[in-house]
């Protein structure tokens, strides 16, 4: 019998799986609850724009100008006051034709931390370098060397004071955390008890107070003109009180290491310390990166509290930058959203950063 | 019997306050001996093992290993642990470290054998478990046969004179049983003193001198592999036998 050929219905062509129409189709129309949601942001966005592009771009005076700034206050905003006054935000009181110093010491600090998160630079000659960047950073703020006029702490200000406390806080809050998470798993009870209560003890404190302690109360307690340095105190406050938030998230990561890890090496004969630093560490801590950059990017927003222990970081800055001068003190807010993008730009550096260590550290576990 | 290598004298050990593990245990194992441990779980044989180098503490009795007493003394303890190659039931091999590195690691730190020696040893061990061609890989991209082989090889690099092997082909697919075992009846062939925690009969009568019967914490019955297979003496024994050999 011969096979009868029975034709079977057109089909309709295959929607189109790439391209802006399916990728929309895919992400903004996908079910009735999306293409809602779609459709009520692209309301708002709609409505909104008109007012914040008047506001921010075609009222806007961009010219350092305090008359025409007076003349568009409330319709249009003046950006006016980042030309005028840029120095004064980032540097805050430092010496104005000495500006030249805090930029280079920034400048050479952030480069260090910059050659520092990267594998690569991970050679004796990196630790070489930090024995010189950091002295060369504090004689470049400070003076009184090399025919450098002594600049006092009190007149350090702006973005390198905000670079700095956020630096040094993290470089020593690291370590320490460590310490204090491996102390928190030692089997001997003193050490264990001390770490348990100095975690409980910072967590259980607001950060202000630490500080207010570090400015105020800490001196109370010196012999008159011994106490060291405010930013030192502060600093020191900062630090301890990062490394405990810190301490607990590398003790997730110490605990996520099953226990045949150390046994392993134990039985290869590493003495404890040798398996904590070669087996333990870098697999609790690849664990926990996240964790970490989330603290980092935390600290580096909290350096704007040492305002309220009169140091001006970039916050301070700003407020002494238009507080000072009645011409521009109106416009704060356009002040505070150029620091918004300033504080945006250094978080945004730091957690591309964490997506790009995660990529590096699990790539080598692929199956 | 000329000095045994390892010597158990009345020992006792506890997990908590009233699980007693081990029960007055005295053995004593020849250098170059090769003994296979079985019995039920929970009958103390992979804690025996483990306190041949003080992964585990005993709180009574005497354990001497290769003439060293193991006590609180923490260098005595490192002493012993290069004398002592040990191998798990779950490989542990370093996932964040090449299988090259896993080798060299204890070498390099424990024995401070400069690199360049200590990776001629690395890939000479590797060879040794015909293996030698993934020294480049992480241990994650290996077959479950091929890790555990690699968890050999890293024990042997101390060239140790004891080797300790806690289950090793227990967590493995049936199929790759054989390659492990294979590489572990060769090393039995050499010399090393070797204790064995396995349920695998026929590696235990093809190479132990002796198998130890371990219940509740007690050597219940110790003997060569023909006896003990063929004319099991005690009870228990021969229920135990019954139900690994009778399917």
């Amino acid at each position: 019998m011969a096979a009868v050929f029975t034709p079977i219905a057109p089909r309709r062509a295959p929607a189109g799986t790439t391209g802006p129409l399916a990728w929309a189709r895919a992400n903004l129309f996908a079910n009735p609850g999306s293409t809602l949601a779609t459709a009520v942001i692209a309301l708002v966005a709609v409505l909104a724009f008109p007012t914040v592009f008047r506001w921010a771009v075609s009222e806007a005076v961009f010219a350092p100008d305090a008359n025409a700034c007076q003349a568009a206050r409330g319709v249009g905003a003046c950006w006016g006051v980042i030309a005028e006054k840029w120095r004064l935000i980032v540097f805050g009181r430092y010496p104005f034709e000495a500006h030249w110093r805090p930029e280079l010491a920034t400048i050479l600090l952030l480069g260090l931390v910059a050659a520092s998160g990267l594998r690569a630079f991970w050679k004796p000659w990196l630790a070489i370098l930090w024995l010189l960047v950091v002295p060369a950073f504090f004689v470049l703020m400070a003076g009184g060397w090399l025919g450098l006029a002594p600049v006092p702490t009190d007149q350090w200000g702006g973005l390198p004071l905000t670079v700095m406390i956020a630096t040094f806080s993290i470089a020593f809050a690291f370590p320490l955390s460590i310490a204090v998470a491996l102390g928190r798993r030692s089997r001997m009870p003193a050490i264990r008890t001390l770490c348990v209560l100095y975690v409980e003890l910072i967590r259980g404190v607001p950060l202000v107070s630490l500080l207010f302690m570090a400015s105020f109360l800490f001196p109370l307690f010196m012999p008159v003109g011994k106490s060291p340095d405010v930013l030192l105190r502060v600093m020191v406050a900062m630090t301890l009180f990062a490394a405990a938030y810190l301490a607990e998230t590398v003790r997730g990561g110490l605990q996520a290491i099953p226990a045949g890890q150390v046994e392993a090496a134990r039985s290869l004969g590493l003495t404890w310390w040798q398996a904590q630093r070669k087996i333990v560490l870098p697999q609790a801590l690849a664990l926990v990166v996240p964790g970490i950059v989330n603290s980092f990017i935390a600290m580096f927003k909290d350096t704007s509290l040492v305002t309220i222990v009169s140091l001006y970081e970039l916050t301070g800055a700003l407020n002494i930058a238009l507080n000072s001068d009645a011409n521009w003190r109106p416009f704060k807010i356009e002040g505070y959203i150029f620091i918004a993008l300033v504080y945006f730009a250094f978080c945004f550096a730091m957690s591309r950063y964490s997506l790009w260590i995660e990529k590096r550290v699990s790539a080598g576990k692929a199956r | 019997m000329t000095q045994p290598i390892i010597t158990f004298d009345k020992v006792n050990k506890w997990y908590g306050d009233d699980f007693h593990v081990l029960r007055d245990l005295d053995l004593q194992v020849a250098a170059g001996e090769r003994i296979v441990i079985c019995g039920p779980s929970g009958s103390g044989k992979s804690t025996l093992i483990r306190c041949i180098n003080r992964l585990e503490e005993h709180q009574q009795g005497r354990i001497v290993v290769d003439g060293i007493e193991l006590a609180d003394d923490v260098k005595a303890i490192e002493r012993v642990r290069r004398q002592v190659g040990m191998v798990f039931q779950q490989f542990n091999l370093f996932p964040h470290l090449t299988v090259l590195e896993n080798l060299t690691l204890a070498p390099m730190y424990v024995g401070k054998v400069p690199p360049k020696e200590a990776e001629e040893r690395a890939m000479e061990q590797l060879a040794r478990v015909r293996i030698a061609e993934q020294a480049a890989k992480y241990p994650l991209q290996l077959s479950g046969g091929q890790q555990q082989r690699v968890a050999i090889a890293r024990a042997l690099c101390l060239k140790p004179r004891i080797m300790l092997f806690d289950e090793p082909t227990s967590a493995l697919d049936p199929e790759m049983i054989k390659e492990v075992l294979d590489v572990i009846v060769e090393l039995a062939g050499q010399g090393i003193t070797m204790l064995c925690v396995t349920h695998e009969m026929g590696f235990a009568k093809a190479v132990a001198d002796r198998v130890i019967f371990m219940d509740q914490g007690q050597i219940v019955e110790e003997n060569n592999p023909h006896d003990f297979f063929d004319h099991p003496k005690s009870e228990r024994t021969r229920d135990f036998l019954s139900k690994i050999l009778g399917h």
